[in-house]
């Protein structure tokens, strides 16, 4: 097990050289003058002269991709301008931010994805399944941002139940309960397309496998039906619901962008947002290879979740 | 075509995702006709009219433009933004699958590596990237949102052309002298071209909402031009204190997005062949019962199947499978049930404990009684406690009846764990024991495999094991040996003989070979399209067959030092049971077939132990 997941983490070498390659080639289809670009129109032109000097915009490209890429191997991502602070100070401080929503809505979507699934699979074409089948629709259906503005109106303006935004309350917060009560609408808000596409699939899987024939075989020896749901076509049908999840991790990160902006959540994607909006493009930068690179380590995790699971993968 | 649109449209949801859709598209087809105001301009003084209010059906913004208005607009350039990235992202993408699959080798790996790269972003960043390179605006949206999307097609029209690539006509096309961009887009384009639609159709919602997104993130359009999600977005500070210049374009976004949905899911349902055979439906917990007729009463048998009839509804298509079958065993006794495959054998095993597989199988007459309890229509809970405890099952091929991800010390565990309140401690001992039973070599390391770590004889000792793990009274072997090989069925067949002696176990054997019938069984059953037509003293019916078919069947059977005999296969195909014969059902392929046999049903008749089903026996009996 520990080899394989050395093997995946070397692997992981290429894929992430490919991001920054690719991240460093979108950013030079910036038009005009880099410098410039990256400053934004209020610099003075010593900046502009200093800053072509500081990333070296006179050496060819591929001798510049080489100093990028040493830079930042020594943890060097620039500084940001509009915020005056080194770039992986500030994408850290936003990524963990973050990572609270997209991780307590990744872990809401999947529960509840797989759960409504495996309901819906169980009790095919009975109420419950056309009941999940039907919120699930609307659901995938409804953009992330929509869904998070309604909600806002619903449970903060309209009943009061739930702050309207924020990570925390400005006066006397900043504990837990103060944090999942500013966490509870965005995580719900951003975890619903994926909450519909994971029991979709899950649904489907879970049909798949409970017609195979070990189920038979379950149901021959006389296990419980319960368990031959919930342990026996589960624990198969996973094998094709975990690589999902991965994929639909991609997908929550995304999402997470808007609902940061809809509920003025201090994460990554709206700083990433506000960076672009500002023309603050080493902060962009910076920005996109660390969650990038975030997300192809998750990926690994994945699959080396998946080869737990399944022993006829070789490890 | 025609066929597919009915299949479609008979998909209610899918049809109403169509009408909506069409409708959406109608209307901004014809807004610049539509008597409008002009979305563009602001009067401060009519800011936020409430929906319904005089000349604004819709209301206003907070510049006083009128609502409706601006969502038609909006919804127009929502969808020719999300329409041309779609096409964009497929030629380009196409392009670049079309030429990775069709050229290969080292073309193929470094551009499907760039690809590869691509898809390991989450898409928003990379979307993000190229408008933080090129700047804000819809034209710089509709750029990135493409960009995100060319991986995806490039990937599925590669993997199309790979496979055509190596077909016969592009080989032709070759060796007539075509150079290769003549071969690509005449030979090649005309069949991928609809793969490429197809997958265009799927994502084309999908794109119209990502750049709603952009806009609404004010990445997209510019004001005053306004696509859905700028209208959203520049709505979102009005939010709380006029709702309607919000909800507004979300219900139009959402409804885009559901009708296209609802559309693409109908497609794909009238696509897959299996959702139309009903192939996709769970199977219930037991199988369906719908008893029509008087349960006949209890016999002193251990097992006795009476008056079976269980049948597959498929649509309006009623297949009975089991058609009146009787059958009875006592404790010690071995019972062979014989048959070509389709003749009724494996569904009447599988109805005694209700594991036909259920939609589409209903129990539709008869009883199943063991020690004189009916088994039809009992209550799952006292079906379950008998399943595996009392009549336990050994199936075929145990490649894909044993569980894949389980142990196999877990899976015999469960069996006994699932009757019996055991520790798992306790319940390995008893695993080690059974894997010892059926003799397997070294239980002890052997117990921790997993099914795929051993070969198809020891799988098949698993199956044995687990049937016998709660000492039942009655195993059902559906063909247990049929996928093993001659000295493995030969050591499987002893084995269960010598169980049978040692425990007095009754054994219902099924299988289609005279051969293992004449080693194992007692007494032996022959069945023809859902029914018995022939049953005795295995020796006697081996010895003196009296249904033709009993005949035929026994003739197949090569004999090993017999000389050379005529292997005589039997002409023609056992009937398909939704639309059997009056009469014998046996009399199409049967070269004794008067019109008599044709005429009515024909009983199963002769003295107690033996009878047979025919008007015009080989032997009497």
């Amino acid at each position: 097990m520990v080899s394989y997941i050395l093997k995946r983490l070397l692997s992981a070498i290429p894929v992430l050289l490919g991001i920054t390659i690719i991240v460093f080639l979108i950013m030079s289809l910036i038009p005009g003058d880099p410098a410039t670009a990256i400053l934004g129109s209020y610099a003075t032109p010593e900046n502009v002269e200093k800053l072509n000097r500081d990333l070296g915009l006179d050496k060819p490209m591929v001798q510049r991709y080489f100093i990028w890429l040493g830079n930042m191997l020594t943890g060097d991502f620039g500084r940001s301008f509009s915020l005056n602070r080194p770039v992986i100070d500030e994408v850290l401080e936003r990524f963990n931010a973050t990572l609270i929503l997209a991780g307590t809505a990744f872990t809401l979507c999947s529960l509840l994805g797989i759960l409504a699934g495996v309901v819906s699979a169980a009790r095919q074409y009975g109420f419950a399944d056309k009941a999940i089948t039907f919120v699930v629709l609307i659901g995938i259906s409804v953009p992330s941002f929509f869904l998070g503005m309604m909600m806002i109106l619903l449970f903060a303006v309209n009943l009061r139940w739930l702050p309207v935004s924020g990570m925390f309350a400005i006066y006397g917060g900043g504990d837990l309960p103060d944090l999942i009560r500013h966490l509870t609408m965005p995580a719900l808000a951003l975890a619903a397309v994926a909450t519909g596409v994971i029991a979709r699939l899950s649904r489907s899987a879970m049909l798949e496998v409970l017609r195979q024939d070990f189920i038979r075989t379950a149901r021959a020896k006389g296990v419980p039906e319960r368990r031959v749901i919930m342990g026996h076509a589960l624990r198969a049908a996973m094998v094709s619901i975990i690589p999902i999840l991965g994929i639909q991790a991609g997908f929550v990160l995304s999402g997470a962008v808007y609902i940061e902006i809809v509920f003025q959540w201090p994460g990554v994607g709206r700083m990433l947002v506000d960076a672009i909006l500002k023309r603050d493009l080493l902060l962009v930068q910076g920005g996109v290879v660390i969650v990038a690179a975030c997300y192809v380590l998750f990926n690994i995790a994945v699959d080396v979740a998946q080869s737990l699971l399944d022993p006829r993968i070789k490890t | 075509m025609s066929a597919f649109f009915k299949l479609l449209f008979r998909n209610r949801l899918a049809a109403m995702g169509a009408v909506v859709l069409s409708a959406i598209l109608l209307l901004v087809l014809i807004t610049p006709i539509l008597p409008l105001n002009d979305p563009d301009v602001t009067a401060t003084a009519d800011r936020f009219k409430r929906p319904f209010s005089e000349g604004h059906l819709l209301g206003t913004d907070h510049l006083g433009r009128d609502l409706l208005s601006r969502l038609l607009h909006g919804t127009r350039l929502s969808l020719a933004i999300g329409i041309a990235a779609a096409l964009i992202a497929a030629t380009i993408g196409s392009a670049i699958g079309i030429i990775a699959g069709y050229f290969g080798g080292r073309t193929d790996n470094i551009i499907m590596r760039g690809v590869d790269m691509l898809m390991a972003f989450p898409y928003i960043l990379l979307a993000l990237a190229i408008v933080a390179a090129l700047g804000p605006g819809l034209m710089n949206a509709l750029i990135a949102v493409a960009a995100v999307n060319v991986p995806f097609f490039a990937r599925n029209i590669r993997g199309i052309t790979v496979g055509l690539a190596g077909r016969e006509f592009i080989d032709a096309a070759r060796l007539a002298g075509m150079g290769h961009s003549r071969i690509i887009l005449t030979e090649l384009l005309p069949n991928v071209l609809p793969v490429i639609v197809i997958a265009m159709s799927t994502t084309v919602g999908w794109m119209i909402l990502e750049t709603a997104g952009l806009s609404f993130l004010g990445l997209g359009s510019q004001p005053p031009q306004a696509d859905l999600g700028s209208m959203l977005g520049e709505a979102r500070s009005a939010m709380i204190s006029h709702p309607h210049t919000s909800i507004v374009p979300g219900i139009m976004i959402f409804l885009i997005v559901m009708s296209i949905n609802l559309l693409g899911d109908g497609v794909r349902d009238a696509l897959d062949p299996r959702l139309r055979s009903g192939a996709l439906s769970r199977p219930r917990a037991t199988t369906l019962v719908e008893r029509v007729g008087d349960t006949p009463a209890a016999t002193d048998d251990l097992l006795a199947i009476q008056d079976l009839e269980t049948q597959f509804h498929v649509g309006q298509r009623v297949y009975r499978a089991v058609g009146g079958v009787s059958l009875a065993v006592k404790p010690g006794e071995c019972l062979g049930v014989i048959g070509e495959s389709g003749s009724g054998k494996s569904v009447t095993a599988l109805s005694v404990m209700g594991l036909v597989a259920s939609p589409p199988g209903v129990i539709t007459g008869g009883a199943v009684r063991f020690q004189g309890e009916d088994l039809i229509g009992a209550p799952y809970e006292s079906l379950r406690r008998k399943r595996g405890d009392r009549v336990a099952y050994i199936f075929q091929d145990p490649l894909s009846t044993l569980h894949p991800l389980y142990r196999i010390g877990q899976q015999l565990a469960e069996a006994i764990k699932s009757h019996h309140k055991v520790s798992n401690a306790e319940a390995r001992e008893r695993a080690i024991q059974l894997l010892n039973d059926v003799r397997i070599p070294n239980a002890e390391a052997r117990v921790d495999n997993y099914p795929h770590e051993m070969s198809g004889g020891m799988r098949q000792r698993i199956g044995i094991a687990m049937a016998l793990a709660n000492a039942p009274d009655v195993i059902i072997a559906d063909e247990p040996t049929t996928a093993l090989d001659v000295t493995v069925q030969a050591q499987i067949l002893t084995l269960l003989d010598d169980l049978r002696r040692d425990r007095g176990l009754a054994i219902i054997f099924i299988t289609h070979d005279f051969g293992v019938v004449a080693q194992l069984c007692d007494r032996v059953a022959v069945m023809y399209a859902g029914r018995i037509v022939e049953e005795g003293p295995t020796q006697v019916v081996l010895d003196a067959p009296a249904h033709p078919y009993t005949k035929r069947l026994i003739a197949c059977v090569p004999e090993l030092g017999g000389g050379r005999r005529e292997l005589d296969a039997i002409p023609g195909l056992p009937p398909v049971v939704d639309d059997l014969p009056a009469g014998c059902a046996f009399a199409p392929r049967c070269d004794k077939a008067q019109d008599t046999c044709r005429a009515g049903t024909i009983a199963l008749a002769g003295p107690s132990s033996r009878a047979v089903r025919c008007l015009y026996p080989e032997e009497a009996i």
